[in-house]
């Protein structure tokens, strides 16, 4: 097993390494061939190995495949922890990536950084998988880092547009942010137990909560509140949780396949997945578990009304990302670990998919991203079209496609919860299912339905001022037409996780799959409790067509369907008469600007007052360059003194000899 | 084998002689002095190596040893010596000479035959330094290493090179004449000038506070600590390409040496003393040094205060035991912190290096420092950029590259001593991609900015290997530290159960 693992996650490094180096000499089919093939000895091995643990009798695996250096007794290692929720991730990432990688042929077909592109989404692959299998801090946090690194390259790739190279500053910088707090929940940990190890720093959790650390005199908290607090401010950051979310919505300005992978599919869950991982952690810690579920729900709802007033279509994505990773949140808050892994796996099908049928869209365009020069599209892409309703449909969660049932299961389950915060984070969701399935067929119906308004695309079309990438656009009508095979396929391959993967309710939230992998206390255990009365698919289903999430979805599809479709002139007239809620929704509740003006901002003008007053005027000119003029006072003085005539030195030597002689006599 | 033979000697006089010899032979034949130097750093990095392979791993003994008397009045020895904290030093000195020297090959223009000489001399000196185990020795060593330094600023320098060599001069001055009269007042109560020796003395808590002190002030302007560093920018600014380089890779790690070496073993007390102080000193290295970073306009001075910031991890790393013991009741956590400062020092010296020289590879083309006259650098220099996004990355501490380990180290010691330690020195992860991500947007991302930067040619060979070796020893440092660690337990180890004794 042992070579499995490491094939899985060096073949994708091999491919990014031999793409990244030596593009030029291999060309375009040989970065394509060899990153493409990486990724799909991964996602074939990981296929294996995913059976072997769930179908099979492979055990844990957990093992060191080298120390990565001793130092006071602490053994810092690399090596591989896999069980079912790792071969799940591994499975959704190496699936995932691949698509992305073979859609990337069309997508990136023009681009003059071809093989470059195709080398970082391969370093990412790697990256990712080093995340999830980790079996230990050290590496979770070089996983962690790396996609962030791949992020900043990608979120900049095309490196001439202004509005790229700020977006991929911002998005290291925030999760700079995050990955500040990660490091010191590391530290508290390992400050406590002593290991970076998963398994030793969890034997450890039932004691570590009666543990207490003084932060300052009379203010002592528990230290594992605050360990898990701080390691989910990581969380905040990488998963772009209110108010850490701010670099996701920028980091469209990146080439779409990544928006699709690392955006919305993977890299964005690392935080899910890290906060379930370390379940044996924060069952403990109510406190944690309470921040987690509101800062979950705030997200969810009020990112979700962000996307009702974009134009652009990935910023509709986006910000219905950003809402979907609350969901996620608010189910780990709940302790319902299952159910928020469960929404990360069909999210990441049927969002991957919604990307990725954006950027056919666009392609049609000609990089037009801007809904309201779109319309009617359905009769020129066939095949878009179709799939873009699949994913839709199962991002409202309309029932028997997948986001139906992982969606409901987080809504039940936060409304079983104890846990402080728990109302306030059961009707956010709730009424986010509204928000949903509005912003979702908006979206919908303005690209795919209506009248055609290609001819108002000069209107919308971007400035970005870059020279080679738009010479494609001729100046005559827009004439959309359906994309290549290398785009629809991944389309349709993407489209049939998106209706069954949620087939796997029953084994996966009620069943066994995770119980080796996830812990959870009895009287926290909401899934237990609906699982209770969960007797199979269709049940669940008929059962959730009697719960107001079901009908608040269609009551979002039906509002959109009648704004958009029967009334057309209507959100114009809406949007007039509530200026001020559509301006502060376009305003982005203002973070960007306050971050700007506070943090940015606020630290330059800083830096520049201590620059000018600490060094250059109190250390240098009054300290350094003082002594310095002081002694050179001195020496002018003492230069008067060397006037050169010789009457002058024997007058001082007559002198000083006396004063030696009376210091002798006295 | 290689146990008994005079290697470090070797290491010493092989490049000053080299150098004098260069300057024979290459005055007036650049060529000559080019291919000279190169093969004298050459042969003395590979002279070096016996020293990693042959080290004997877990003893804390001083190896290598060499013994003649040279001052029988006052009892002042030859002896020099390495211990798991000097040897890495050392290797990182001969290698970072190879790389100066090529570095020099057509950027120095003028009297390359004296540069190349200096550069060859400062080397031996500082090997000589981190070798000596008599403090008289170490002395000579440590002030006559500054004389190469002045001169390559002086000759090769910008044009306030004047007034940066003074400023240099007084910071270094100041602070040495201290610690002689320090050196001289242990050999007066131990009639030995032997370091090992004056780690043994009883030393009374006055006594040794101003040994401390007079320490401090020696190596705290050598690292440099806030607020003695002042010189530390200007010097960058005014030196050439290699100037810089040593500077930055080597020299500034004598300050952390001479911590390591003097001040904690002979001072414990006092350093337990005054270790908070130690530690916000540190503290405002990081954090308002990184501040500060973020508003130059001179690509080097950028850098500079990056280094000064860096620095900040090594002194913090070093003097967090006594708090550590504080704070939990036991020495868990102290060697972490020492060793993660000592890597830290290393992981520098490749980092700082690299940037350093890719502000040379620019400048070389455009004779200028100034970020707002570069941008968009990746359309004309692919490969520089690539290596650069890599030297930053490295420089904000990522995972994976040197300059995560010492880092990562440092703060999980911090957070043993302190939360608000560690809490303020993570601070760094913010602020180093701050300013860093900040200079690769606008010197290397965006459009061509200017008919200058539309001009310039990528990389040549000689520019692509110093990268490549620098590169490759950054992440080689990041993938796998356990070498280096293994090298410097045992030292480290000794040092954390000999500063825990009282000398009182």
């Amino acid at each position: 097993m042992d070579t499995i693992y490491l094939l899985i996650v060096l073949a994708p490094l091999f491919g990014a390494i031999a793409a990244g180096l030596f593009g030029r000499q291999i060309g375009r089919t040989g970065a394509h061939t060899v990153t493409i093939l990486g990724v799909a000895i991964s996602f074939i091995l990981s296929v294996v190995v995913f059976w072997a643990h769930v179908f099979g009798d492979a055990g844990i695996y957990n093992e060191t495949v080298y120390t990565w250096m001793v130092s006071d007794g602490i053994h810092f290692e690399v090596g591989f922890l896999v069980d079912n929720l790792t071969a799940m991730m591994m499975l959704v990432v190496t699936f995932v990536s691949l698509m992305v990688h073979i859609y990337t042929i069309g997508y990136m077909k023009d681009d003059p950084g071809y093989q470059r592109f195709f080398a970082y989404i391969s370093l990412f692959t790697f990256s990712m998988l080093m995340l999830v299998m980790a079996n230990n801090f050290m590496q979770l946090f070089f996983g962690w880092e790396a996609v962030g690194l791949v992020s900043y390259l990608l979120i900049g790739f095309w490196y001439k547009r202004p509005t790229a190279t700020y977006a991929n500053m911002k998005a290291f910088i925030v999760n700079r942010v995050g990955d500040f707090g990660f490091l010191i929940g590391i530290a508290a940990l390992v400050f406590y137990a002593g290991s970076l190890n998963y398994t030793e720093v969890f034997a450890e959790a039932e004691s570590m909560r009666d543990a207490t650390i003084t932060i300052w005199p009379g203010w002592t908290f528990g230290l594992l509140d605050l360990a898990l607090i701080f390691l989910f401010i990581g969380a905040m950051g990488k998963s772009a949780q209110v108010p850490l979310h701010v670099w996701l919505p920028d980091s469209m300005e990146g080439p779409t396949p990544i928006s699709a992978l690392i955006h919305a599919a993977t890299m964005v869950t690392a935080g899910i997945f890290m906060v379930a991982r370390m379940s044996p952690l924060y069952e403990f810690s109510v406190a944690a578990l309470s921040f987690i579920l509101i800062i979950g729900a705030i997200t969810a709802f009020f990112m979700g009304l962000i996307g009702l007033v974009q134009n652009d279509i990935k910023r509709v994505v986006a910000y219905s990302t950003l809402s979907q990773l609350g969901y996620m949140t608010v189910a780990l808050g709940a302790s319902a670990y299952a159910a928020g892994l469960f929404h990360l796996m069909t999210h990441a099908f049927f969002k991957a998919l919604l990307f990725l049928a954006a950027g056919s869209v666009i392609i049609a365009m000609h990089h037009l991203q801007d809904m309201r020069a779109m319309g009617g599209l359905r009769r020129h892409m066939p095949v878009t079209y179709v799939t873009a309703l699949i994913g839709s449909l199962a991002l409202i969660g309309f029932p028997f496609f997948s986001g139906f049932f992982s969606k409901d299961a987080i809504i039940e389950a936060v409304g079983y919860s104890q846990i402080p915060g728990a109302t306030f984070a059961y009707w956010l969701v709730l009424a986010g299912v509204f928000v949903t399935a509005l912003y979702t067929f908006r979206m919908f119906f303005m690209v795919f339905h209506g009248e055609e308004r290609y001819d108002q695309a000069h209107k919308y079309m971007p400035d970005h001022g870059d020279d080679d990438d738009d010479h494609h656009h001729d100046h005559g009508p827009l004439q959309p037409k359906e994309s290549p095979w290398v785009v629809t396929v991944p389309l349709v391959l993407l489209a049939i996780p998106s209706v069954v993967a949620g087939y796997f309710i029953g084994p996966m939230l009620f069943g066994d799959f995770f119980a080796e992998a996830l812990f959870v206390l009895p009287e926290q255990d909401v899934l237990a409790t609906k699982g209770e009365t969960y007797t199979g698919v269709i049940a669940f289903v008929l059962h959730g067509l009697m719960l107001p999430a079901f009908w608040l979805a269609m009551a979002g599809l039906g509002t959109a369907w009648y704004l958009y479709m029967k009334r057309p002139e209507l959100p114009g007239v809406i949007a007039e008469r509530l200026k001020l809620g559509v301006r502060i929704l376009e305003d982005k509740y203002g973070f960007d600007r306050f971050n700007d003006w506070f943090f940015a901002g606020g630290t330059v003008r800083l830096g520049r007052a201590l620059w000018r007053y600490g060094d250059a005027l109190i250390i240098d000119g009054l300290l350094v360059n003082g002594t310095a003029r002081s002694i050179g006072w001195i020496s002018a003085r003492i230069r008067h003194m060397q006037s050169g005539f010789l009457y002058h030195y024997a007058f001082v030597m007559i002198i000083g000899l006396l004063v030696l002689m009376f210091a002798y006599v006295i | 084998m290689f146990a008994d033979w005079p290697i470090l000697s070797l290491l010493i006089w092989l490049p000053i002689l080299g150098g004098f010899l260069v300057l024979a032979a290459g005055r007036d034949a650049p060529h000559v002095a080019r291919r000279l130097g190169l093969a004298v750093a050459v042969a003395t990095f590979v002279a070096s190596l016996p020293l990693w392979f042959a080290f004997e791993r877990g003893t804390a003994e001083m190896q290598f040893q060499e013994l003649a008397s040279w001052i029988p009045a006052f009892n002042v020895n030859y002896h020099l010596g390495v211990d798991g904290i000097s040897m890495p030093l050392i290797l990182l000195t001969t290698l970072i000479t190879v790389v100066v020297v090529v570095a020099a090959w057509e950027s120095v223009k003028d009297r390359i035959a004296y540069y190349m000489a200096a550069m060859l001399v400062m080397e031996g000196l500082m090997i000589g330094m981190f070798a000596a185990m008599d403090a008289v020795l170490f002395y000579v060593f440590f002030e006559a290493m500054l004389i190469p330094m002045f001169l390559v600023i002086g000759i090769w320098g910008g044009p306030r090179r004047v007034y940066a060599t003074l400023k240099f001069f007084l910071y270094t001055f100041l602070g040495s004449v201290f610690m002689l009269v320090a050196l001289i007042w242990m050999y007066i109560q131990s009639g030995s000038f032997l370091i090992q020796d004056f780690h043994a003395l009883q030393i009374g808590l006055t006594a040794q506070i101003l040994i401390f002190l007079a320490f401090f002030m020696a190596f705290a302007v050598k690292i440099p600590m806030f607020p003695v560093h002042t010189w530390l920018p200007d010097a960058h600014v005014e030196a050439p390409t290699g100037g810089s380089v040593i500077l930055a890779a080597i020299m500034l790690k004598i300050g952390g040496y001479g911590f390591l070496r003097f001040s904690l073993p002979i001072t414990p007390d006092a350093s337990a003393v005054l270790d908070t102080l130690m530690i916000v000193l540190s503290l405002i290295a990081i954090v308002y040094i990184g501040v500060v970073a973020l508003i130059q306009s001179d690509m080097k001075k950028l850098i500079a205060y990056s280094s000064i910031a860096h620095m900040g991890f090594v002194t913090l790393g070093f003097f967090l035991a006594f708090y550590i013991y504080r704070n939990t009741g036991d020495w868990e956590g102290a060697s972490l912190g020492i060793a993660g400062g000592m890597v830290q020092m290393i992981s520098h010296g490749f980092i700082s290096a690299a940037m350093f020289l890719a502000v040379g590879v620019l400048y070389d083309r455009l004779h200028s420092r100034q970020i707002a006259d570069y941008g968009g650098v990746v359309n004309t220099m692919p490969w520089f950029a690539a290596f650069f996004v890599l030297f930053a990355m490295a420089n904000t501490g990522l995972p994976g590259t040197s300059g995560f380990v010492g880092e990562f180290m440092v703060i999980l010691a911090a957070f043993k001593a302190d939360f608000w330690i560690a809490f303020l020195a993570a601070t760094t992860l913010i602020l180093a991609a701050g300013y860093t991500l900040w200079l690769v947007k606008r010197v290397i991302f965006g459009a061509v900015a200017n008919e200058n930067v539309a001009g310039l040619s990528d990389m040549n060979r000689r520019e692509f290997f110093l990268m490549g070796v620098l590169a490759f020893f950054t992440l080689l440092l990041g993938v796998w530290p356990a070498p280096l660690l293994d090298v410097m337990n045992a030292t480290i180890d000794h040092l954390v159960a000999h500063i825990a004794q009282s000398k009182l």
